[in-house]
């Protein structure tokens, strides 16, 4: 019988730094996965997130009509929510558009050439926000992106429900 | 030359009681010449009503008839009545005529040698009038604003003249601190406190400043007071430097009260005229001079360390206490700082003694205090009251209650920094304790009634909405937390917050009230603490069902989030 | 100028009784949050994050402006306190633009060094993002107003120690935000002398020197202090 974890990681507005930096965790990666089962992630090859997940790491903010949906359906299906990097945190550089209107961000981005939403492309929502700002997030891990180490530790220390003291291993920005 | 204008060359100054007494004996028989004296009120809200328009049909229509010599038409003080602008009142008939337009001119001059008219006569012996004690409004509409020789004629300036000529400035500070007079700004601080602090400091040079920076929403008695009896708040302020050590003196007042500045700045020159200010008034060692300084319309400029910014020319923007003005004020001197009210006490408490003061009001809230009525009431305007006197009777013996057809609901008192109080509490009595363990403020003296058409989310909403505009921005609850507890309240009144937007409010309110550098921040979540204590059920209805019980945030019954038909 | 005994955080010590708390917090080692607060330069008094405990005393007092006491007694430290500055920082980071990841300032700033101490993991209350144009138009100088908190060091040092006068603030409330001469582009000003005081004084990457890229800069307000004990000294 398997009695090992769960473990899935999303990716929502972010730039995959954070999951770059899960994969920097090197060796010690092996070692995890001896606690854990990484049941969905884009790192691995699972179409559908299971029921009943553990731990979720979410990268990114919350952007577009999609990002809302994914999170919430997360939401339901995890355990242990974690805001992983500043992009889930804080909104961060994706939140850099805020001050503008989605409409002005489209027109410049298209070069004023497409005035109408494509179909197949999610709807942005009017602000990129932080993942709580939407659903419970049960621990925040800021950084851009969080350091291999700090994303070591978190894992190490959720597993073992020992309670980790993030403001002494990262920091907004870190 | 006859023998009356060698009578004005002779008293150009008033330099001791005799030509005091002389002056007003003189006044007295100018206004005795005539059969009828009657006064156009030309407070701010009859003006608006259009007395400008009857005082001078009323003028030119006596003219026309020739009958200057038997009636005097002069421009009067406020009524109080101001929901019944404009009001000429005619004495000695003592007859109050309200609503009145040029067209009534004829009717009223021909009234005026046989019986009033009906019609027109308010009652001024009904309760808005009867149930007043007057102090600071003392002579009310009997006076003419502009001119001096009124205000002598009534005993004006025989204060300032008895504290100079027998009295040490320690007794005059011990006078008023035995009146037990406090703070008309809202706070209540013992004035007799503060001027003694003020008196012992060690400074060469002292000033005093009247802050008549109101600016509270639904307030006008500070506007009201300035404009009728310019000259006893000057008297008040010149004791007042006499008391403490001073020799000059600013009035602070908000540039909106346009006719206050211009009768303020004419009594300060009719003053100067009479030498009641400048050097060696009444004959002694005493110089005293005051200066008018206009306001640039911020209302954080009523608190005492911005206030006193904006005089020295800088941005009006509060500074931490201590040191508090009494110390180091205008310009690092000691600077006694007292409300258009306060001192508009001083004058009578010396006349009548600390006594007769103690003697009205509540154990610990002495004298009379002034109120504005507005909101939904029946008489709306400016009333004085002896301090303790209940809500109810405020509310419903003085201000006629609310209009027919609508219930009461809450009075909001004390401004941005006030609170709601429900019907259940309208026993209260009106003093500085009773009105703060109510969650609410005596403040400078606004009280708004409200029936129940208003929503009390909304009623917090919209003080929030005024404390965040006009946050000074130094400090960051005050900036910052207004604007998110503003922006949570707009939420709620949509139909949109969830119970714990309601918990953050709480918090915030909790840190914008203990964290913010001055009274403005401090006060700023009053509103919302007052109402969610009284009316929290309104909160819940608007959280948890999505509708406004009020019916003021939208359609009653109504879901809220419900966007509106397009149709 | 008299020596006082007071007691901070159930530790006796001594002071003298022109000092503040801060003062004499800092000298024994006792680190008291201030954002706006800054050795040299007036004393402000806007940030509120220096608000302490005074026994006898039921308001909260600004560490920064009250002077010490006899038999004083002082707590720096509670769970109200941590409430109201964790609070305070949060309003800051909503307040404006704070990005700190792209930023010049990043590990060299102190409203995200104070987040951290105050053990900030994220920001509860809502972000307004407001719409802030940066200016560049000064020759060696950026100032970017998304990272302003407006605690008017550059105001208070180009005033009191340059004499210049270049910054001051506009607007209230929320609206209120920094300029540079009577609302003028910065590189347009008279008065300023381009002597970069108010840039090291800037306690975020608000204000920088041009072609420094994210985390390279490093700011240095200590000439402040040799500034004021020289100005003393020639006393």
């Amino acid at each position: 019988m398997n009695n090992k974890k769960t473990l899935a990681t999303v990716w929502l507005d972010g730039c995959s730094g954070c999951h770059m930096s899960i994969l920097d965790m090197d060796e010690r990666l092996l070692e995890l996965l001896t606690h854990v089962d990484l049941v969905y992630s884009p790192l691995v090859d699972n179409k559908t997130f299971p029921e009943n997940v553990d731990i979720t790491l979410v990268e990114g903010a919350v952007s577009s009509d999609e990002d809302l949906h994914k999170i919430k359906m997360i939401r339901e299906k995890t355990k242990i929510l974690v805001s992983l990097g500043d992009c889930a945190v804080t909104a961060n550089v994706p939140s850099m558009r805020n001050p503008l209107s989605v409409g002005a961000i489209l027109e410049r981005v298209s070069d004023g050439s497409v005035i109408r939403q494509p179909a197949d492309v999610p709807l942005l929502l009017a602000n990129a926000q932080p993942v709580h700002n939407y659903v419970k997030v049960d621990v925040f891990v800021p950084g851009c992106p969080p350091s291999a180490n700090v994303i070591h530790s978190i894992l190490m220390d959720l597993l073992s429900n020992r309670k980790t003291n993030i403001n002494k291993i990262t920091r907004f920005g870190a | 030359m006859n023998a009356n204008n060698l009578n004005n060359s002779k008293a150009q100054t008033i330099r001791s009681n005799d030509d005091l007494l002389l002056c007003a004996e003189r006044e007295k028989d100018r206004q005795a010449q005539y059969k009828q004296n009657l006064f156009v009120c030309m407070g701010t809200a009859c003006q608006s009503c259009g007395s400008t328009e009857v005082l001078k049909a009323l003028s030119s229509r006596i003219k026309d008839l020739g009958l200057e010599k038997d009636y005097l038409i002069s421009p009067g003080g406020c009524q109080g009545n101001c929901s019944q602008a404009p009001l000429v009142s005619v004495h000695p008939q003592n007859v109050l005529y309200q609503n009145i337009s040029p067209q009534n001119t004829n009717d009223i001059i021909g009234s005026l040698k046989g019986s009033p008219i009906k019609e027109l006569s308010c009652d001024n012996q009904s309760s808005f009038f009867a149930r007043q004690t007057r102090i600071v409004t003392e002579y009310r509409g009997l006076l003419n604003p502009e001119r001096i020789e009124d205000y002598i004629a009534v005993g004006g300036f025989s204060s300032l003249l008895k504290v100079l000529t027998q009295m040490s400035p320690s007794q005059v500070i011990q006078e008023i601190t035995c009146s037990g007079l406090r703070g008309r700004g809202g706070a209540g601080y013992p004035t007799g406190l503060k001027w003694s602090t003020v008196a012992k400091a060690n400074d060469s040079q002292k000033y005093v400043i009247c802050n008549a920076d109101e600016g509270d929403p639904g307030a006008f008695m500070n506007r009201n007071v300035l404009e009728d009896y310019p000259y006893k708040i000057l008297e008040g302020m010149t004791i007042a430097g006499y008391a403490v050590g001073a020799n000059q003196g600013y009035v602070y007042v908000r540039a909106e009260y346009d006719v206050a500045v211009k009768r303020v700045e004419n009594a300060i020159k009719n003053m100067q005229r009479l030498a009641l200010l400048g050097n060696s008034i009444g004959n002694t060692s005493f110089n005293f001079n005051l200066e008018v300084r206009v306001g640039g319309g911020a209302f954080v400029c009523g608190e005492e360390t911005a206030l006193i910014a904006s005089i020295e020319g800088g941005r009006a923007l509060p500074s931490p206490r201590p040191p508090y003005p009494a110390e180091s004020g205008l310009w690092g001197h000691p600077t006694l700082i007292n409300n258009v009210e306060t001192y508009g006490h001083i004058a009578p408490i010396i006349r009548n003694g600390s006594q007769w003061f103690a003697n009205i009001g509540t154990q610990k809230s002495k004298g009379t205090k002034t109120f504005a009525l507005s909101g939904c009431i029946k008489n709306t305007g400016l009333v004085e009251v002896a301090l303790g006197t209940t809500l109810r009777e405020m509310i419903f013996d003085i201000g006629g209650g609310v209009p027919e057809g609508r219930k009461f609901k809450a009075v909001q008192t004390g401004g941005p920094a006030g609170g709601c109080i429900p019907e259940s509490q309208l026993d209260a009595s009106i003093d500085y304790e009773s009105l703060k363990s109510l969650g609410s403020f005596m403040g400078s003296g606004g009280m708004i009634v409200m029936d129940d058409s208003s929503c009390m989310v909304d009623v917090a909403k919209y003080f929030m909405q005024f404390c965040a505009a006009e946050s000074c921005g130094k400090c960051i609850p005050c900036r910052v937390g207004t604007v998110h507890i503003y922006d949570l309240l707009n939420k709620i009144t949509k139909g949109e917050a969830s119970l714990e937007d309601l918990s953050q409010l709480e918090s915030l309110c909790d840190v914008v009230q203990n964290t913010s550098l001055c009274g403005l921040g401090q006060g700023a979540p009053n509103p919302v603490l007052s109402t969610l204590h009284f009316f929290k059920d309104e909160y819940i209805a608007h959280i948890v069902d999505h509708i406004c019980p009020a019916g003021a945030c939208g359609p009653k019954g109504q879901d809220l989030r419900r966007p509106a038909c397009v149709l | 100028m008299r020596v006082v005994t007071l007691t901070i955080n159930d530790q006796l010590l001594s002071g003298r009784d022109d000092e503040t708390i801060l003062q004499v917090a800092k000298a024994h080692n006792i680190q008291i949050p201030t954002l706006c607060q800054l050795d040299g330069l007036s004393t402000w008094g806007g940030c509120r994050l220096c608000l302490v405990h005074i026994h006898g005393s039921d308001k909260l007092s600004p560490a920064c402006v009250t002077k010490v006491t006899e038999g004083m007694v002082v707590e720096t430290e509670s769970e109200r306190l941590n409430k109201y500055r964790h609070t305070i920082v949060e309003m800051l980071y909503t307040e404006g633009n704070h990005i700190c990841s792209v930023c010049v300032s990043n590990n060299n700033c102190e409203l995200q060094s104070t987040a951290q101490n105050l053990g900030i993991d994220h920001i509860s209350l809502p972000y307004l993002y407001p719409s802030r144009t940066v200016d560049a138009s000064h020759e060696r100088f950026v100032f970017d107003p998304n990272r302003c908190i407006l605690c008017t060091r550059c105001v208070r040092v180009c005033d009191e120690i340059e004499g210049a006068h270049t910054w001051d603030v506009a607007g209230r409330g929320i609206n209120s935000h920094l300029i540079t001469d009577l609302n003028e582009a910065w590189g347009e000003s008279t008065s300023c002398t381009s002597c970069g005081k108010c840039v090291e004084v800037c306690p975020t990457g608000s204000l920088y020197e041009k072609g420094k890229a994210g985390g390279e800069m490093v700011k240095h307000a200590e000439f402040l202090t040799y500034i004021e004990e020289m100005r003393k000294n020639h006393k």
